[in-house]
């Protein structure tokens, strides 16, 4: 029974591919605005914030921690990433919605579309991140190919916080507000500029926030050149996973009431 | 394909005493914060209705199938149950082919991008396929008459372009069941003219068809099947074309319903 409904899912999805690169397309040229300096500009935004931080850290507040551009680079590119694939997320239902009334289409395919967007725009600046680690001389090893987990495990997290929030946000309009403030306290909860080993016996606390794991995970193989316990990797892919199973959740449960909320 | 005859028997499209509860109310566009309140003080009202009750019909490949009745009758409802867009509260749609549901043309365009970005993007929520749209995409800017235009960002169009793409976008469906929502013309003069004789080609090409409208007399001289729907309730259902469409007119002037005619469910 569950098998034939997991491959319609897939054949639905199918189905619709040509929709979906329409929607892509769509939001990419929506989100550039038709100019190249659009483009540029995602890739120049999170790099002042970083000049900024490295700035006010490395020279006003005197951190030595190592490698600590690259250490404030790690907590950037996941966090923006995570940042602007939920908050663009959040709308596609709503923004949306003069469509799935009129043509039956799978309606997650909105969301999805969205988050192409947001990780073109993470390949790009993680494109910017590796150009850094060559400057701040950081020797690339094989190791490097393992960032293919956390940077997985951040696109199925980021979809599945997704299909959450853009559910809630059909049913109460002010999500936006109260995820833009947690996303605030999340980031400050992320340990992108600190570091987490002055909390001494507090310190395994930050793992019950999976943005940090997935951020550590890049610390341990760009910095630390060296591999994640296994436990790391199972908290790592359950926090993905989780995510993801309660995001299809609440599609599954209020995928018809959606119609009634816009 | 071999067994023909069987399909041919076999209704295309069956509804099985299908109803769909409605709702409205407080719920929308609100916050957590107003949510919460309006519990808390008991404000929060949220009305529930049935906007089809025990919808029972079915109709055969071929079929031209008009639904009539006043606004708020459940028209647009019962088409978003048959197009899939809408889930019956009760009851069951079984289907029996491709279907293709235009039902208000006009929206769900996006005014930033390109005419052609758009005949794209409506192509692929139509279903069709990006061959398909590739091989058509000269066609349908021709049929609109925007050869002048496929660059120019869509909000820059006027309101009779915007249903001229509409309409040449849609009108190349090919489903085995095509439902029409007050769509058989757009556009003024020339265009209204051309645009009715290709959705006359396309219901004489054999695709069974819905048909929505409000001009009795459209629906008098195209239909062979009448439902007639008033207030959710299906008042009359049959191939008694004349007999069902007199009675909905009689009505109209009267306001006083018809008792044992043609395929009533209470």
């Amino acid at each position: 029974m569950n098998k034939t409904k997991k491959e319609s899912v897939v054949s639905r999805f199918l189905e619709h591919k040509f929709l979906f690169t329409e929607l892509v397309k769509r939001d990419f040229k929506k989100k550039y605005k038709r100019t190249y300096l659009g483009m540029l500009w995602s890739v120049l935004s999170p790099l002042l914030t970083l000049l900024i931080m490295s700035l006010v850290f490395k020279q006003f507040f005197g951190n030595r921690t190592e490698h600590y551009t690259i250490y404030l680079f790690c907590g950037n590119i996941v966090f923006s990433y995570f940042s602007d694939a939920t908050n663009g997320g959040m709308g596609s239902l709503i923004a949306n919605s003069s469509i799935f009334t009129k043509v039956n289409v799978p309606k997650y395919l909105f969301l999805f579309s969205r988050n192409v967007s947001s990780l073109i725009n993470f390949g790009l600046t993680l494109a910017v991140f590796f150009i850094f680690c060559i400057f701040d001389g950081i020797t690339f090893t094989f190791g490097f190919f393992w960032l293919i987990v956390p940077i997985l495990c951040l696109i199925i997290f980021n979809i599945g916080v997704g299909l959450i929030l853009s559910a809630l946000f059909v049913f109460f309009r002010d999500m936006q507000y109260l995820w833009s403030v947690f996303t605030t306290l999340l980031m400050y909860m992320s340990a992108i500029f600190y570091t987490t080993d002055s909390f001494g016996a507090y310190e395994k606390l930050f793992l019950l926030n999976p943005v940090f794991v997935y951020i550590k995970y890049f610390r341990i193989i760009v910095i630390d050149n060296s591999f994640p316990s296994i436990q790391y990797n199972l908290l790592a892919i359950g926090y993905a996973l989780l995510a993801f199973a309660v995001g299809s959740l609440f599609y599954k449960k209020f995928n018809h009431k959606f119609l009634y909320y816009v | 394909m071999e067994n023909k005859n069987n399909t041919n028997e076999k209704p295309i499209l069956l509804l099985d005493n299908v109803s769909i509860r409605y709702i409205t109310g407080d719920f929308k566009e609100i916050g957590i914060k107003e949510y919460i309140l309006r519990r808390i003080t008991r404000k929060y009202h949220v009305k529930e209705f049935w906007a089809d009750r025990h919808i029972t019909f079915s109709i055969n490949r071929g079929d031209m199938l008009g639904i009539i009745g006043t606004n708020g009758a459940g028209k647009s409802t019962l088409l978003k149950a048959i197009s899939g867009i809408m889930r019956p509260t009760e009851g069951y749609v079984e289907i029996g082919g491709k279907i293709a549901a235009l039902l208000e043309l006009g929206s769900g365009f996006d005014g930033d991008l390109t005419v052609k970005e758009n005949t794209y993007l409506r192509g692929a929520m139509l279903g069709y396929t990006k061959k398909f749209m590739d091989d058509t995409y000269r066609d349908i800017i021709a049929f609109a008459e925007l050869e002048d235009y496929e660059n120019s960002a869509f909000k820059h169009l006027s309101s009779g372009m915007k249903s001229r793409l509409a309409f040449s976008i849609a009108s190349l469906v090919s489903p085995d069941i095509l439902i029409l929502d007050e769509v058989l013309s757009v556009g003024d003069g020339a265009f209204r003219a051309k645009s009715e004789a290709k959705m006359k080609s396309i219901i004489n090409g054999g695709a069974t068809t819905i048909l929505v409208s409000h001009s009795i007399g459209q629906v008098r001289s195209m239909c062979n099947k009448i439902l007639w729907l008033d207030h959710g309730k299906q008042i009359a259902f049959g191939d008694d074309v004349k007999g069902i469409c007199d009675a909905y007119e009689k009505y109209l002037q009267t306001k006083v319903l018809p008792e044992n005619i043609q395929g009533a469910v209470n």
